[in-house]
């Protein structure tokens, strides 16, 4: 603990931003970094406690309290290397994660917790900052090959963890980069893509070698898979006028708009644009507010978001006492850049318009009605609609961000034979393990839809589960 | 014919239990009254005896009863063989006094087996050349003696054998005798069998009788023609549970009142000797005896062999006269000190001796009359002696002699006898002849060795991130020991699923009521580490070469100092190097598959590594240095304390021990427990090179400010201070004594292990073997050098990791439990019982932790019954009481929210150490549990008459055997009143009860509070460790109403980290224990069993009850309930839930609730009848020690506890009673205070002055005690005014004259009074004189004092006034550690103090009348200065002086009072630093306020 004291002496400063006026013109990063100073002053404020619950409540066990005091003292190379020992993206998580350890922290009990986030977003970004994070090829190789199906955050973790051990890996993607939906699903104002290719051309010097654009199906060659492709088909909205055009998934659209930020080109005919649109985001998660951002940024003339659940409160409920991760309103950057946010809202139809001639070009020449109209109605809080409440939002873009159901079973899946649990998720015994002997399972594909920190968590013990598979014992580090 | 007697044992003389259970008589403790009379010119006669049995009955009261009452723990005398009386009494024609041998023998009840006993003697004492003459039956009437004696009392007989031919002198017919005692003794085996003592000089008569049933026993003692001009008496009062016959004292030469702390190191270091001088079985005294014996037997006078084994505090004594000190040091060189409390008292029928241990533990105080006799004994007064009789009067002071030479018909004193001793060689010019020092030695420059990164090697020594941080740095900062809180709630070694070091499996053994600890850092004078390395010669002789030793200042060698030794070539002194490495292999690759690492190889090493060093003696190197220097991939070290314990063992068996220094360097030890183990288990001298490397990285990574060489430095120095600390806690004060001594209790560790390496040593649950310490060393060593990263390994033992070591208190136990009690949810609260319950199913598959051993039990759930049928919730909730914890450790609020659910539930709070404000007194605030620990602080008359429970804590979990420190920056103004001292102020806890050194003190102070508060139950608190059992059956026989065994892993506040961990073991090892012992014993009827340490659940309290508990104490988890995190910040002040707290905004944010509590306990309650629904018992009671209901669940056992045995925890002893029915005879009923109260009711009922005169003796006790608990209550705190009771005595007063004596009574008393007098007085006056001048009062006297006034025309023994918190005293001379602890009153010695005086006196004043300039030299200047006398001192040292002198009529005062301007220059004033500082800023403080008052108006 830097200063035993500095919590009864500093106060939270949460992360900086720039205006949100300036930052909807753009997709840079939103965020202002912090300067070394402030950073040591935060973390001056960690109690160093006895029983870290932000360590627990960390899926990936970062030690935070131990890196924070580091970071008082000014020992940033120490720091990013405690930091490193557990997180293998913490560039990422530093951005985007949601954060559960700083619900959990004993300061949030009568005060307000560290600013774990920003801290580790200070520190990895110092430690690249002065080159301190360089390719560290393992001492000596194993000699055995290993495959990992997937570059999201748990492939990733996987594949990192089972390289530094000295084993050979190789990670295949279907899509053109590595990343999975850390690169196409995230908008960049959140996470910058040249964050990712940083990181992985380290990993790709300490011989991890990606192949992508490859859509296997089959596997062979390899003493152990880890299968890692997340859980990608998502969550459908079946009510009358679906089949309208304008509705899209948010997936579709944000993928769309990363691309294109990446500097890609889109036929005309499948764009999806929000220029001077009226948008409704259906779904009040972070994928939805990622959508409400992008969709300021192109210029949308009027967002709005509407979620099924009741508006959560601003503080922590009684029934999710700390240290639990809170379901708590979270207004993200996006929320703070315009757009309305219904809550308790049931859509119960698309109304749609026939597209006008030019229209119906414009739209690729497909057919059918484009979406006008939502019609919506009122639900209480156990989500029963409510008589007489009914209203209707209008729509030129829908965008369905209502999560995922499961991975996609057609191709390697089915193809490998892997038995799947009641959620239609990839099945596997305790130590990550499916059906099939030497084929392992992480992330998504295996755990059902959560947060990166979780991806990351599960890449990182099917690493171990594997090791010890091939070599009898591990010492990879395990949560 | 001889039929081998040992076979045969049925009968039932010796009451000698054998080991059952947890029970082993190897832990039985000795302690008593010891006494002598002797006519100094050696006239023999009657009286003597009759005066020495007067003195015996006197010392009744320092012995104790069983269950069964009449039958004691033994007594007996030892006189001059009576010649004439014996020629009468025999049948047979005896030889010429000294001509022949004789003594009792108690031989087995069997005639047949009697007569093979005889048949034997005969033969060998005719083998040794000399002649049988006859043998005597011992007239006894045992019509009077106890059932248990009676049942095992022996035949007993009396032996004479006539002096050969050949033998000459009578030294040699002494030896002859010795010798054929010896091989008696080697032949006939049984136990029923015991020769009390052969001689030609002395005969003793003892056996397992009380004081005044000796007389009656044995006939010869009525004769008026047994004769004796020495009678030395023994009465002994044993903790143990089974007294025997052949345990009572006096032994062959001495009678012993204490206890050898190093005894198991003392026997081990004669078999290394090859000395087989020691009879198995007997007590400590009884070894003492023997080897003593043989000293001088081979030639040594009594005092000198004295001076051997039991020698004064020498080392850091610069008063002491150099060539005494060259002789203790010439001696020290082979011969380690039998290190203890002691007050020994020997003869060898010519002499008389007394010697008194260095500490002076034991008192003993003496009186020479003027017609020639001298009366020494334990107490003043056990003999009556007219005032005009007495020629002088004193007391054996630390570490000195007394002795008498009835030959030459005088008293010689302490300085002529050593001088005598001294002057007999040249010891001084032998020891600067031969004795080496290690500075001395050449320099040699240190190569660097090791090719090994440092972070590498520290992996593969299982260094953690967190011993870097929180151990070595915080050493090496500051040379102090690393400070952590809350306890210990992490596996056992042998369960945990993380590899262990070897060290985890022992946990440090520390003195508890048997014995005191020491206070390492204010008694630093009587602590030693100096250490005199290298091969030993012969004890039996002394010659020049005795002392050709390697004297090494500081155990722990630095890397420089080892290259010294290892190159060593002087004085014919030679070292060899034995690597204790190992080869193995790596983890497989895919190429090399792993392949299993060769099982095994670890005992081939440790053959080697014993082999080697015996050779290495053959080959006559004087030191080996086991060397784990030079670890690689393929090279693997031997756990370096197994190699010790390996090599120190295989040479103590085969004589050779002694012949080589043993030196330790490894990379493995860095804590101070770890070095404790290695000098505990033998080793000499340790360099921890790697310790070294990891604090230079901490350098390095600027993690320490310091330089390497500072930090390194700092580090040993810390580690210095905590060996010390070790040995205290022990009551051991030099490592000289402490090395091989082996004080440590094993925990999961198998028979295998512990007889080849660690022979000796307790290990109850038996676990694991070779096999699992050596894999747990491979895994580490494996890691080490596999895995990729330069990274140690988080630890997560002093804090909670996610990747660290499991604990019970983690993120989801404390979240549900804090939920489950504000929300009063059941349902969630039996989430967090089960997380707690079944440890193994906490964590995924695989990484299943049992964590404690109740978590290994399985509850046989056969015929439950209908949980209505159970008894109700409220019935349990009153068995429940929470934790000791101080006002002072946790926040005003959190104490008051204890107290109040406490008192909502019909349960018990405790106020814990450091008194309680007098408003909570009388309301819903109230502790019922009011503690009394070593500090005294607020145990104030007033304070003991409102607790419903007076609880004196012998030891606390955190850190049994220490004390403590509460520094003035945290004594606020509301502690400082709640205690009595001055806020700022430090304040400091001693580690024992000064007025508890022994058991019969225990029983003294259970006495004295039952006098004050006769209403409240007296309950004492020890910490659970092997042989709590037999401690505790002493304190039940000392009539403790109740004992609460704690465990070793409890704790909330701050104590030093190492004694967190492996200091106490579990309560379920030493409730059952405990349970056990007082039902072989028949006591557990008369006494309640508490226990508590990491209590949790329901189920938690199922296991106690079952085990043997009747009442339940929780800590920790009520304080997680009111909100703790465990942010384990309790020593830092720093609370951010305002629980653990003094800052005044942090207690602020305090959010616990009486309710939540409430909600809790009957949670605990409704969850316990649960599961007695399920077990088929209805009430508590019957759940008690119902171990049948208990089994092992061999399914959860982790890999390393497979063969864990639960046995002697679940053994059932034969006994009915096995929980509380009775209430103890606390002897209350006819002391002098009913007299003294009956006469006071005037005072007491209308407050008018009464007065009185009376007797008194020795054997009145505590005397005004009761009478100041009867005004309290009457009166409060205030009391009367002054000298409305006033009562005058005659004569000498008994232990704890005026104990808590209350404002408006005093005591007058003429005469002498014994130890603890006015102790705690709260207000009253004590004025005692005498016409003697020397010692009239004894030790500790006005302990604790709270206020009032004492006026003493006489000296004082040793601690004076020792925690004094404001007191007025004037006192004419003081012993040893005069004023130590004091925070707060006036002291004036008129005489001469002894040494330590000032000692941790943080607060008050002492005046001190220096006549002969000496005083400085004498006081303890590390927290007081020394001034000269200010007009305000002057002024309040002439009042004290006039009222001195009003009082006493003291010439002394009276002397100064004439020259007071004269004299008064010669008064010296002892100022606490601190104490002077508050004083002033105070004043300072005052004067502002004055200022802004006048500028106001």
């Amino acid at each position: 603990m830097g200063d035993p004291r500095g919590f009864l002496k500093m106060k939270r400063e949460g992360g900086k931003y720039r205006p949100a006026c300036e930052r909807v013109k753009d997709y840079e990063d939103v965020g202002i970094p912090r300067t070394n100073k402030q950073s040591q002053e935060q973390a001056s404020r960690c109690m160093d406690c006895g029983t870290p619950f932000c360590n627990w409540g960390c899926p990936i066990g970062n030690y935070i309290p131990e890196w924070n005091d580091l970071v008082f003292n000014r020992q940033w190379e120490r720091a990013a290397e405690l930091l490193e020992a557990t997180n293998i993206l913490p560039e990422v998580t530093g951005r985007i994660c949601p954060a559960p350890c700083e619900y959990a922290c004993v300061l949030g009990i009568n005060s307000d917790p560290v600013t774990i986030r920003e801290n580790e977003l200070a520190i990895v970004e110092y430690a690249f900052g002065h080159e301190l994070i360089a390719p560290r090829p393992p001492k000596k190789r194993t000699g055995y090959k290993v495959a990992v199906v997937g570059s999201g955050p748990a492939g990733l973790s996987c594949a990192v963890w089972l390289n530094r051990t000295g084993h050979n890996v190789t990670v295949f993607e279907k899509d053109d980069k590595v990343g999975g939906i850390m690169r196409y699903g995230i908008p960049d104002f959140k996470l910058e893509k040249k964050i990712l290719d940083r990181r992985i051309n380290i990993w790709q010097a300490e011989g991890i070698e990606f192949k992508t654009g490859i859509n296997i199906e089959t596997i062979s060659g390899f003493d152990a898979v880890c299968l890692a492709g997340g859980s990608r088909i998502p969550r459908d909205l079946k009510i009358e006028g679906r089949e309208l055009e304008g509705i899209y998934f948010a997936m579709e659209y944000l993928v769309q708009s990363n691309r294109m930020v990446a500097g890609e080109k889109i036929p005309a005919g499948k764009l999806i644009d929000a220029k001077g649109k009226k948008v409704v985001v259906i779904g009040g998660g972070d994928t939805g507010s990622d959508c409400v951002g992008t969709a300021h940024r192109q210029g949308a003339s009027c967002v709005v978001q509407i979620e099924l659940l009741p508006m959560p409160t601003e503080r922590r409920p009684e029934d999710q006492p700390w240290p639990k991760y809170p379901m708590i309103l979270k207004t993200s950057t996006s929320h703070e850049e315009g757009g309305e946010r219904k809550w308790s809202i049931l859509t119960k139809a698309f109304k749609g318009q026939a597209l006008p001639a030019h229209a119906y070009r414009q739209a690729g020449g497909r057919q059918g009605a484009r979406v006008k109209m939502l019609s919506c109605v009122k639900v209480d809080a156990s989500l029963k609609e409510m008589p007489g409440t009914e209203f209707e939002i209008e729509a030129d873009l829908v965008l369905l961000a209502l999560g995922y159901l499961y991975p996609e079973k057609k191709g390697l899946l089915e193809k490998i034979g892997v038995e799947f649990d009641g959620r239609g998720n990839v099945n596997t015994d305790d130590n990550y393990m499916t059906s099939v002997k030497g084929v392992f399972s992480a992330g998504d594909m295996r755990r059902g839809q959560s947060l990166i920190v979780w991806a990351i968590q599960e890449g990182g013990c099917a690493a171990y589960n594997m090791d010890k598979y091939l070599m009898g014992e591990s010492y990879l580090p395990v949560f | 014919m001889s039929r081998p007697l040992h076979k045969v044992s049925k009968m039932k003389y010796v009451n000698k239990r054998k080991k059952q259970g947890l029970y082993d008589p190897a832990h039985e403790h000795d302690s008593c009254g010891v006494g002598f009379v002797v006519n100094i010119k050696g006239e023999k006669s009657h009286d003597i005896v009759k005066n020495g049995l007067s003195v015996l009955k006197r010392l009744a009261h320092r012995g104790a009863v069983g269950a069964d009452p009449k039958t004691g723990d033994g007594a007996g005398i030892l006189i001059q063989i009576p010649h004439e009386y014996f020629t009468k009494a025999c049948e047979f024609k005896l030889p010429l006094p000294g001509a022949y041998g004789t003594g009792l023998i108690f031989l087995p009840q069997n005639k047949r087996l009697s007569a093979t006993c005889k048949d034997i003697i005969a033969k060998i004492v005719e083998a040794e050349g000399q002649a049988s003459i006859g043998w005597r039956k011992v007239p006894i009437d045992d019509s009077d003696i106890g059932r248990t004696a009676r049942e095992t009392q022996p035949a007993i007989e009396q032996v004479f054998i006539m002096k050969g031919k050949l033998v000459n002198t009578q030294l040699e017919f002494e030896r002859k005798l010795y010798q054929i005692r010896r091989k008696i003794e080697k032949e006939i085996k049984t136990a029923d069998f015991y020769i009390t003592n052969l001689s030609s000089k002395t005969i003793a008569y003892k056996g397992l009788l009380m004081p005044e049933q000796v007389e009656n026993y044995f006939l010869d003692l009525k004769d008026a023609d047994l004769v004796s001009a020495i009678a030395l008496v023994h009465s002994r009062y044993s903790t143990n549970t089974f007294p025997t016959w052949d345990l009572a004292q006096p032994f062959r030469f001495l009678a012993h009142n204490g206890e050898i702390n190093t005894l198991r190191g003392n026997i081990n270091w004669m078999q290394a000797r090859g000395i087989d001088a020691i009879r198995p079985g007997g007590s400590d005294s009884a070894c003492l005896d023997n080897v003593f014996e043989l000293l001088v037997l081979s030639g040594r006078s009594m005092p000198h062999a004295m001076m051997m084994l039991i020698p004064g505090a020498w080392e850091q004594n610069k008063l002491m006269n150099k060539e005494v000190r060259d002789f203790y040091k010439y001696h020290a060189c082979f011969m380690e000190p039998w290190d203890g409390p002691a007050a020994v008292a020997f003869t060898d029928g010519k002499h008389v001796g007394a010697v008194l241990d260095r500490n002076g533990l034991r008192p003993a105080r003496y009186i020479v009359t003027k017609d020639g006799m001298v009366v020494m004994a334990s107490e003043v007064g056990v003999l009556d002696i007219a005032p005009e009789n007495i020629k002088f009067s004193g007391r054996l002071e630390p570490g000195k002699m007394f002795y008498i030479d009835c030959e030459t018909s005088r008293i010689v004193e302490d300085e002529e006898i050593k001088e005598e001793i001294y002057s007999r060689r040249f010891y001084g010019q032998w020891l600067k002849e031969n004795m080496m020092d290690i500075d001395n030695l050449p320099r040699v420059s240190v190569v660097e060795q090791e090719s090994q990164e440092t972070t590498t090697l520290l992996k593969a020594f299982g260094y953690t991130r967190e011993d870097l941080k929180y151990v070595l740095a915080p050493m090496a900062e500051k040379g102090g020991e690393p400070v952590g809180s809350m306890g210990n709630d992490t596996p056992l070694a042998v369960l945990s699923s993380k590899p262990q070091l070897l060290y985890n499996y022992f946990k440090q053994l520390f003195a508890q009521v048997t014995n005191p600890a020491i206070d390492p850092i204010r008694e630093e004078l009587v602590m030693s580490l100096e250490s005199y390395v290298g091969p030993q010669m012969d004890i039996l002789s002394e010659t020049p070469g005795h002392c050709r030793k390697l004297r090494v200042l500081e155990p722990i060698l630095t890397n420089e100092e080892l290259e010294r030794i290892r190159s060593i070539q002087k004085n014919g002194f030679k070292t060899k190097t034995i690597s204790i490495l190992f080869q193995i292999e790596g983890r497989g690759t895919r190429d090399l598959p792993a392949g299993r690492h060769g099982e095994g190889r670890l005992l081939k090493a440790l053959d080697r590594i014993c082999h080697e060093a015996e050779t290495a003696i053959k080959d006559g190197y004087s030191f080996i240095i086991l060397s784990d220097r030079g670890v690689s991939e393929k090279h693997q070290a031997l756990p370096a304390l197994l190699s010790v314990g390996a090599v120190h063992h295989h040479l103590i068996r085969k004589a050779l021990r002694t012949k080589i220094g043993l030196i330790v360097e490894s990379a493995e030890p860095r804590e101070v427990h770890h070095f404790a183990l290695l000098f505990g288990y033998g080793a000499d001298l340790v360099n921890p090179y790697l310790a070294y490397e990891a604090i230079g990285l901490l350098v390095e990574r600027g993690d320490l400010v310091l330089d390497a060489k500072t930090s390194v430095n700092n580090y040993r120095k810390a580690v210095n201070k905590g060996i010390m600390k070790i040995l205290s806690k022990m009551g051991i004060s030099t490592l000289n004594s402490y090395r091989g001594s082996q004080i440590f209790e094993a925990l999961g560790l198998n028979e295998k292990v512990i007889d080849r390496c660690f022979a000796g040593t307790p290990s109850r649950i038996g676990g694991a073997g070779f096999d699992v310490i050596e894999k747990e060393a491979k895994i580490r060593h494996s890691e080490a050098f596999d895995a990729d990263t330069s990274l140690l390994k988080s630890g997560g033992v002093y804090q909670w990791k996610k990747d660290g070591e499991f604990h019970l208190w983690n993120p989801d136990s404390i979240a549900a439990l804090q939920d489950s009690t504000r929300k009063n949810d059941y349902a969630r609260y039996k989430e967090f019982s089960e997380l707690i319950n079944n440890q193994s199913q906490n964590l995924p598959a695989g990484r299943q932790v049992p964590t404690t051993l109740r978590s290994l039990f399985k509850l046989k759930k056969k015929n439950s019954i209908p949980i209505e049928e159970v008894e109700p919730v409220e019935n349990i909730l009153r068995r429940f009481a929470t934790g000791a914890m101080s006002f002072g450790s946790i926040s005003g609020p959190a104490h008051e929210t204890i107290a109040i659910a406490m008192n909502t539930i019909g349960g018990k709070s405790n106020t814990g150490e450091g008194g309680e404000d007098p408003a909570r007194f009388k309301d819903k605030r109230r502790s019922a549990v009011k503690q009394v620990a070593s500090g005294r602080f607020g145990v104030t008359t007033n304070y003991l008459v409102n607790a419903d429970e007076l609880q004196i804590k012998i030891a606390q979990g955190a850190k049994p055997g220490e004390g403590g420190q509460l520094p003035g920056h945290k004594v606020s103004a509301i502690i400082a009143k709640t205690r009595y001292t001055t806020p700022g102020v430090t304040l400091i806890s001693p580690p024992p009860h000064h007025d508890i050194y022994s058991i019969e003190d225990l029983a003294q102070l259970i006495f004295d509070l039952k006098n004050v508060n006769p209403a409240a139950r007296i309950s004492v608190k020890l910490v659970s460790e092997a042989g709590v059992g037999t401690v505790a059956m002493g304190v039940a026989k000392g009539h403790a109403d109740m004992i609460l065994i704690s465990g070793g892993d409890g704790g909330t506040g701050a104590s030093p980290v190492s004694s967190i961990f492996h200091a106490g073991l579990p309560w379920e090892l030493g409730l059952s224990e405990t349970h056990q012992t007082l039902v072989l014993n028949d006591l557990r009827s008369r006494v309640r069993l508490q226990t508590d340490g990491q209590m949790r659940t329901g189920r938690d309290v199922a296991i106690a009850a079952l085990l043997g508990a009747e009442e339940f104490g929780f800590a920790t988890s009520v304080l997680i309930v009111c909100g703790c995190v465990m942010l384990r910040h309790c020593h830092l002040n720093n609370c951010s839930v305002g629980v653990a707290t003094q800052d005044e905004c942090l207690a602020k944010r305090f959010g616990g609730k009486p309710e939540y509590i409430v909600n809790y306990f009957s949670f605990v309650a409704r969850e316990l009848r649960e599961i007695m629904a399920e077990l088929g018992v209805r009430t508590v009671s019957e759940l008690v020690g119902r171990t049948d209901l208990l089994e092992i669940d061999e399914k959860i056992l982790p890999w390393k506890a497979e063969n864990i045995d639960y046995s002697k925890i679940l053994y059932q002893p034969p006994g009915k009673e096995i929980y509380c029915t009775k209430v103890q005879d606390h002897k209350i009923d006819k002391i002098l205070d009913r007299k003294l109260i009956k006469l006071a009711e005037p005072a007491l009922e209308i407050r008018e002055s009464v007065k009185g005169e009376f007797e008194i003796r020795n054997v009145n006790r505590a005397t005004g005690a009761m009478l100041s608990g009867e005004l309290v209550k009457k009166f409060g705190e205030r009391g009367l005014p002054d000298d409305t009771i006033y009562f005058k005595f005659t004569g000498v007063a008994g232990q704890s004259f005026g104990a808590w004596l209350a404002k408006g009574i005093t005591l007058e008393l003429k005469g002498m009074a014994n130890d603890y007098v006015g102790k705690g007085i709260s207000g009253g006056k004590i004025i005692i004189y005498s016409t003697e001048k020397n010692v009239i009062i004894g030790n500790t006297a006005f302990y604790g004092a709270i206020s009032g006034e004492a006026y003493v025309r006489g000296a004082a023994g040793e601690r004076f006034c020792i925690r004094n918190s404001g007191l007025f005293a004037v006192v004419e001379g003081v012993g040893d550690h005069g004023c130590e602890y004091m925070t707060g009153g006036r002291v004036v010695v008129l005489g001469p103090t002894g040494r330590n005086f000032a000692a941790g006196m943080s607060g008050g004043i002492a005046y001190v009348y220096d006549k002969h300039k000496e005083f400085p030299d004498k006081c303890n200047q590390s927290m007081v200065e020394l001034e000269k006398l200010s007009s305000q001192d002057e002024k309040e040292v002439r009042r004290l002086l006039t009222n001195h002198f009003k009082y006493t009529h003291s010439p002394a005062a009276k002397e100064i009072l004439d020259n007071f301007a004269k004299e008064s220059r010669r008064f010296i004033k002892v100022m606490p630093k601190e104490y002077k500082r508050v004083l002033l800023e105070k004043a300072m403080g005052e004067e502002e306020l004055e200022l802004l008052e006048v500028s106001d108006g």
